[in-house]
């Protein structure tokens, strides 16, 4: 199945979302990402148990502290898909990419630019 | 250990809105591991902090360094050499790292980045619980090993008081009541007649009590 997705999406893989760590999350907007999302497996089906899980906890961390300076945290988001589903993959990628295009872009890329 | 929680956000931003060079120091001991001031947490209010201010049109510099402990001479004296680059440090170790930085460094505000708690221990990840008030003259031999000062909400000697019920203490039906916990511990030892006998009046002046308190070892000192 070859399904198209908004190419403004950059994949990063990791082996099991809980790697993901919260200054994984800030690092990316501190570099000027607009969003980011998690994309864990389906909740009951991490092959480490409990991954997706902590990944889901770390994403909340990471919306708190977004929210409290001022980035705000629903740009930050977690979802959980079976690996065989790829229509909502692109689903997803779409709801994302339509939430953030509503929140614009990331303040920081913007006072970055402006330091610069 | 010493068991400290992480302050919120904003009241760190609000200590340091007005400086223009700060550095966060972590420390890799006790804070480390109740994750609330190690080399990780760290990293992650530098990030935040350094988000906030570019969000405000204002350019600060944030450092970020973790020594190995803050309340020892040696460790602090690692950043003397850098510390002339800031005009603020925020210590995430416990309340003892931030005074003993304050005493380093008499003319740098040095300010609290978490909220230190008590001596405990790690009963899981995330979970962490009071054991010892640090009174000055332990009294576990006779009560089991389990500690009434910590532990009991009314630092009740010979207990239980009345307001214990089905072992849980009456402040809060979550809490174990400690006499409780010392008399099945008594029992597991099979030592409960120690359970009769009464504790003497403590003496509190190795606690608080007697005001700010000291340790001299003249055998250990040089
Ligand atoms: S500064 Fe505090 S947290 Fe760090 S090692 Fe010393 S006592 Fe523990
Ligand atoms: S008796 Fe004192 S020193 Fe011993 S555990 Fe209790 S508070 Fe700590």
């Amino acid at each position: 199945m070859r399904l198209q997705y908004p190419s403004n999406i950059k994949i990063i893989l990791i082996p099991c979302t809980g790697k993901v760590d919260v200054l994984y999350i800030l690092r990316a907007f501190e570099k000027g990402a607009d969003g980011v999302y998690v994309v864990g497996c389906l909740e009951g089906d991490c092959f480490f148990n409990n991954g997706n899980f902590r990944a889901r906890k770390r994403v909340e961390q990471a919306q708190k502290i977004l929210d409290a300076i001022g980035v705000g945290g629903e740009r930050a988001q977690m979802y959980n898909l079976s690996s065989s589903e790829a229509p909502r993959f692109v689903q997803i990628a779409i709801e994302m990419d339509e939430k953030i295009r509503a929140l614009g872009p990331n303040p920081i890329k913007a006072a970055k630019q402006k330091a610069a | 250990m010493i068991v400290a929680d992480k302050k919120p956000i904003e009241e760190i931003i609000e200590e340091v809105k007005n400086n223009e060079k700060i550095l966060i120091l972590g420390c890799n001991e006790c804070v480390t591991v109740c994750e609330a001031g190690g080399k990780k947490e760290v990293g992650v209010l530098a990030s935040a902090l350094r988000m906030y201010f570019l969000n405000q049109s204002k350019e600060v510099k944030i450092d970020e360094i973790t020594l190995e402990r803050q309340c020892d001479h040696e460790y602090l004296e690692e950043i003397r050499d850098v510390m002339d680059q800031y005009d603020a440090v925020v210590s995430i170790a416990c309340g003892v790292g931030v005074q003993f930085m304050a005493e380093k460094y008499h003319s740098t505000p040095i300010y609290p980045g978490v909220d230190t708690c008590f001596l405990g221990v790690t009963e899981e990840r995330g979970l962490w619980t009071e054991r010892c008030q640090a009174c000055g003259h332990c009294i576990l031999a006779s009560t089991g090993g389990i500690c009434p000062i910590a532990r009991c909400a009314k630092r009740v000697l010979n207990g239980p008081c009345g307001g214990s019920a089905k072992g849980k203490c009456e402040i809060d039906k979550e809490i174990d009541c400690a006499w409780q916990l010392i008399i099945d511990r008594l029992e597991a030892l099979d030592r409960l007649d120690e359970y009769e006998a009464l504790c003497p009046l403590k003496d509190w002046s190795t606690d608080r009590a007697g005001g700010p308190r000291k340790v001299v070892r003249e055998d250990v000192q040089q």
